[in-house]
């Protein structure tokens, strides 16, 4: 008897300490005298731009590991290996990804480690979880140079603690063939929705529980005022709205283009058309769906990036900060993300050119007011559409 | 000997050590940090708790779906443990992995295959409108009850077949013959010989579907749609959505004192249940399909499984080659690096790292499970070894009754620090991963070990047998199919995990499902398609695995 356990318990605890030190946990502590090296790089790169690119000599490369710094992002965060490669080559630097859930449950743990901070940089706040971000006090400011380039309203944080990334807009979509075949009218607005002809063709993301979801309902917010709102949603539940989840099972569960489901009107965003054309099995002349771009129909999701206060690598974070402001990785963001680049002097793809648009007057809400009525608008519309 | 029990006491402390590392003390910490973020105890958040009649309907709607799911299921699945426990026929073991794939695959690709198969333009539906001549479909089971009961069942009916299943195989067969000559009436020997020598594996399954479902998400969210919810569902709006930390976490005790209860009281009850048996091999008690009787018993249960089981899976392996243009080419397409991504996860790489984890979690599982459950059979001869035992065993399980989301925000909090930084570690995942698997090998174990007679053990040392060879040679042979069990719950729960790790931070190691989940992440065709041949590849990587722990044979173990 004795035996099989000591066997068996050795097993267990060699499996235990043969595991537990893996690279993560090790690694943060060995670079921390490391920082001191890297800090001492920039100003020669700096002053040498051209300098950046070459490999760095043998004797450089032999005295210097790479520092590590890690990125923190939700899991929708998506890179081209060779723009990162760039920025690891050009600093002496690995880049630590760490995709943590949906952009609620990444920011949440940012807050929760506050104290002992999970990572350098963090990636994919959007202004519905602005203020959220910024009442904890987790992020420290960096007034980037690529500012600049930046249109001032998407600039949220005056204090720049948080750095617009990127934006896109959600808005229904429709699927243009069954509209042809049933020879309905694609909808125009928001309003649409509400007539008897467009009954039981729509499908929506709860707020409660899913982004694209909680930004629709600011939409109608942002559109028809904090005093009418509930009215509209009670005539879309009185057309036979569909209620679902989140946007996979709308989009992959409900949406005729994109399923075996029976609505041809779905939340999504405004660049979904052009990536049903990218990632279509043949080549399209048209995209398969369209996007209800009217005044008001749409609400601006605006991604911000910023540095976890607490970090040891400051300046190599803020170099990442300046990279991902870059046009190098700004001009990679739409076909990895699918949404489009903060900086205007970033060039678009093909497919973003041809087929994505973008409205006009999106509906405004200030991050302020969702932070703090954000639960008061969900329980009402909870009230008003489901119960 | 004094030697000797001081060591076996140590073993016995490893899975007390263990889940007080990765168990209690993450949990303590959330939970700590959640009611007093500063220190002192805030209130503020609770209000809503009171207030509100909404958690209460919240909890009664989890207790009931539960319930009645767990009956439907062991219902449903008590004739095809008959069947895989007494008949020895072709395929077994291939329509046993078969059966338990369900319990690998993610939410949303089940919602898809429901609604592939009984959605509004689904095969059964336009059949039927044409057939009765409808213009609208007639079944319509989407955000319904019956949709969340369907899944439930789905999932779970492999739990009870094969604990229940595997128990049978070994239990006496003469007993129940014994009672016909005696003139018991087919009836009379179910319900007064087989089912109550049934009972603790009847117990152990339904208690393990229980739990599964009383922590139900996904299929709540997805299937059941925004109307239905259960407090798990409540517990994860609140924390990641709302981050009302305080309510999340008032609802997480609700959940675990719940749970607590109930195992405690399942505890005591599965003790006086249990009754030494004469348990035999299982070449002696199966029989081969030869009556015409034989062939219908066989033949509905078989049939059943197909329809309610396997017909989903069919119909997503189906779609994944003839979505769009049809044939390999979603495939082919795993292997294309298109936008050469960072994120980009070679198909085999998922593979690689799925199997990778599913292994440790089975080590993990299996060794913490032996001697936790070791500990739990052992004929209790104090009064405190059996308080011990009364007070470990709800404990141990624990860890499947309390919400991921609140224990993977207790790792964010407590596992930060050295030697214990293991908050962006990739044994973070398997250590997740065990914690849901090995009270599964507990529950698979226990039946076999309490029915094992001690006169076997004693005969054995009389004869000289030290202790070891007393476990190897008498414990170990009789459990070894019960360990198979196990091994095969550890396993499927680690490939198909998502849950729990999603919401952790982690490196790049992404398994299968995380790579479906990415791919479901965009619009377009063909990331659905790449979804559907990556959740095809998931199901065939566990039936070959599932099959593999079959097959898999050390002398004699599993022979039994």
């Amino acid at each position: 008897m004795k035996r099989s356990f000591i066997i068996s318990t050795s097993i267990v605890l060699l499996i235990m300490v043969a595991c537990a030190p893996t690279p993560a946990a090790v690694l943060p502590t060995a670079t921390e005298g490391l920082a001191l090296a890297t800090q001492a790089q920039p100003t020669a790169t700096r002053a040498l731009p051209t300098a950046t690119q070459a490999p760095p000599s043998p004797a450089e490369a032999a005295s210097t590991e790479p520092a590590v710094i890690s990125l923190m992002s939700h899991d929708s965060f998506n890179v081209s290996e060779e723009v990162i490669a760039e920025f690891e080559a050009a600093n002496n630097v690995n880049v630590e990804l760490l995709p943590s859930g949906d952009a609620g449950a990444a920011l949440n743990q940012a807050i929760l480690s506050k104290n002992n901070p999970l990572a350098d940089v963090f990636f994919g706040v959007d202004n519905t979880f602005l203020s959220r971000a910024l009442k904890a006090d987790i992020f420290e400011p960096y007034t980037s140079p690529l500012l600049a380039t930046i249109p001032d309203d998407l600039e949220l944080d005056a204090e720049h603690r948080l750095l617009p990334v990127d934006y896109g807009d959600v808005c229904l979509n429709y699927d243009k063939a069954w509209f042809a075949e049933h020879g309905i009218e694609p909808p125009a607005n928001l309003e649409s929705l509400k007539d008897p002809a467009y009954k039981g063709l729509t499908v929506v993301e709860n707020p409660a529980t899913s982004s694209p979801g909680l930004a629709f309902l600011l939409a109608t917010v942002g559109h028809f005022g904090e005093d009418s709102y509930l009215d509209y949603w009670q005539s879309l539940r009185e057309n036979d709205v569909l209620v679902v989840d989140g946007w996979e099972e709308a989009y992959y569960g409900q949406f005729t283009a994109a399923s075996d489901g029976d609505r041809p009107i779905v939340v999504s965003y405004a660049s979904s058309p052009p990536a049903e054309v990218y990632f279509a099995e043949r080549p399209l002349e048209e995209a398969p769906t369209g996007s209800v771009l009217a005044d008001g129909a749409c609400f601006r999701q605006i991604e911000f990036i910023g540095i976890l206060r607490g970090t040891k690598q400051s300046v190599l974070a803020e170099k990442l900060i300046d990279f991902m402001l870059s046009k190098r990785f700004q001009e990679d963001i739409p076909l990895q993300m699918f949404v489009f680049p903060a900086n205007q002097t970033a060039d678009l793809p093909e497919v973003f050119v041809k087929f994505a648009e973008t409205p006009k007057k999106p509906a405004l809400v200030s991050p302020e007011a969702i932070e703090a009525n954000r639960e008061a608008w969900i329980e009402a519309w909870t009230e008003t559409v489901l119960r | 000997m004094i030697r000797s029990r001081g060591v076996v006491g140590l073993a016995y402390l490893i899975p007390l050590l263990f889940l007080a590392l990765f168990f209690f003390y993450p949990l303590f910490s959330i939970l700590t940090y959640s009611f007093a973020p500063e220190g002192v105890l805030d209130w503020s958040g609770l209000y809503k708790l009171v207030g509100s009649s909404y958690y209460l309907r919240t909890l009664w709607f989890t207790i009931w779906q539960a319930a009645l799911s767990t009956l439907l299921t062991v219902i449903l699945a008590l004739p095809g443990a008959y069947v895989f426990g007494r008949y020895q026929f072709r395929a077994k073991s291939l329509m046993q992995a078969l059966t338990t794939i369900p319990f690998v695959l993610p939410t949303v690709v089940v919602a898809n295959a429901f609604t592939a198969w009984l959605g509004p333009r689904s095969r059964v539906n336009l059949a039927l409108m044409s057939l009765w001549g409808l213009e609208r479909a007639p079944v319509d089971l989407q955000h319904t009850i019956w949709i969340i009961l369907l899944a439930h069942v789905f999932y779970n009916y492999a739990v009870v077949l094969r604990i229940v299943g595997g128990f049978w195989a070994n239990l006496d067969h003469r007993v129940e013959e014994a009672a016909r000559t005696l003139g018991a009436n087919p009836r009379q020997v179910l319900w007064q010989v087989t089912l109550p020598l049934l009972a603790p594996a009847i117990g152990a399954a339904a208690f393990l579907v229980f739990i599964f479902c009383f922590t139900s998400f996904g299929v709540i969210l997805i299937l059941g749609g925004p109307r239905f919810a259960t407090l798990e569902v409540e517990i994860y709006r609140q924390t990641v959505n709302l981050f009302n930390l305080p309510l999340a976490a008032a609802l997480s005790v609700v959940q675990i004192v719940f749970t607590f209860t109930l195992l405690w009281a399942y505890t005591l009850l599965q003790a006086r249940a249990s009754v030494p048996l004469d348990l035999r091999p299982r070449h002696q008690t199966q029989r081969r399909v030869v009556s015409r009787r034989d062939w219908l018993i066989v033949g509905s249960n078989l049939t059943l499984m197909v329809i309610l089981l396997l017909s989903p899976l069919l119909a997503l392996v189906e779609r994944s080659f003839t979505l769009g243009g049809g044939g390999l080419r979603y495939y082919a397409e795993l292997f294309v690096n298109r936008r050469d991504s960072i994120l980009y996860v070679p198909p085999i790489q998922a593979v690689v790292n799925s199997l990778g984890f599913a292994t440790v979690t089975v080590v993990l599982a299996l060794g913490l499970g032996l001697v936790s459950a070791s500990l739990l059979a052992q004929p209790a001869k104090g009064q405190s070894l059996r308080r011990l035992q009364a007070l470990l065993d709800p404990l141990l399980m624990l860890p499947l009754g309390t919400s991921a989301v609140t224990l993977g925000f207790g790792f964010i909090i407590a596992l930060d620090e050295p030697p214990l930084n293991l908050r962006t570690s990739l044994m973070l995942v398997p250590l997740a991963h065990t914690l849901v698997a090995f009270p599964f090998v507990v529950r698979s174990l226990l039946p076999a070990l309490r029915g094992i007679k001690p006169s076997l053990r004693e005969a054995a040392s009389m004869l000289g047998a030290s202790p070891l060879q007393v476990w190897r040679e008498v414990d170990f042979r009789i459990v070894g199919r019960a360990l198979f069990v196990g091994a095969v719950f550890a396993f499927t729960i680690s490939m198909g995990e998502f849950g729990a790790t999603a919401l952790i931070a982690r490196p790049q190691t992404p398994t299968l499902p995380v790579a479906i989940y990415r791919f479901l992440g965009q619009p377009g065709a063909l990331n659905y398609g790449q979804a559907l041949a990556m959740s095809t590849l998931l199901m065939l990587v566990c039936a070959v695995g599932m099959v593999a722990i079959e097959h898999f044979r050390v002398g004699q173990v599993g022979e039994f």
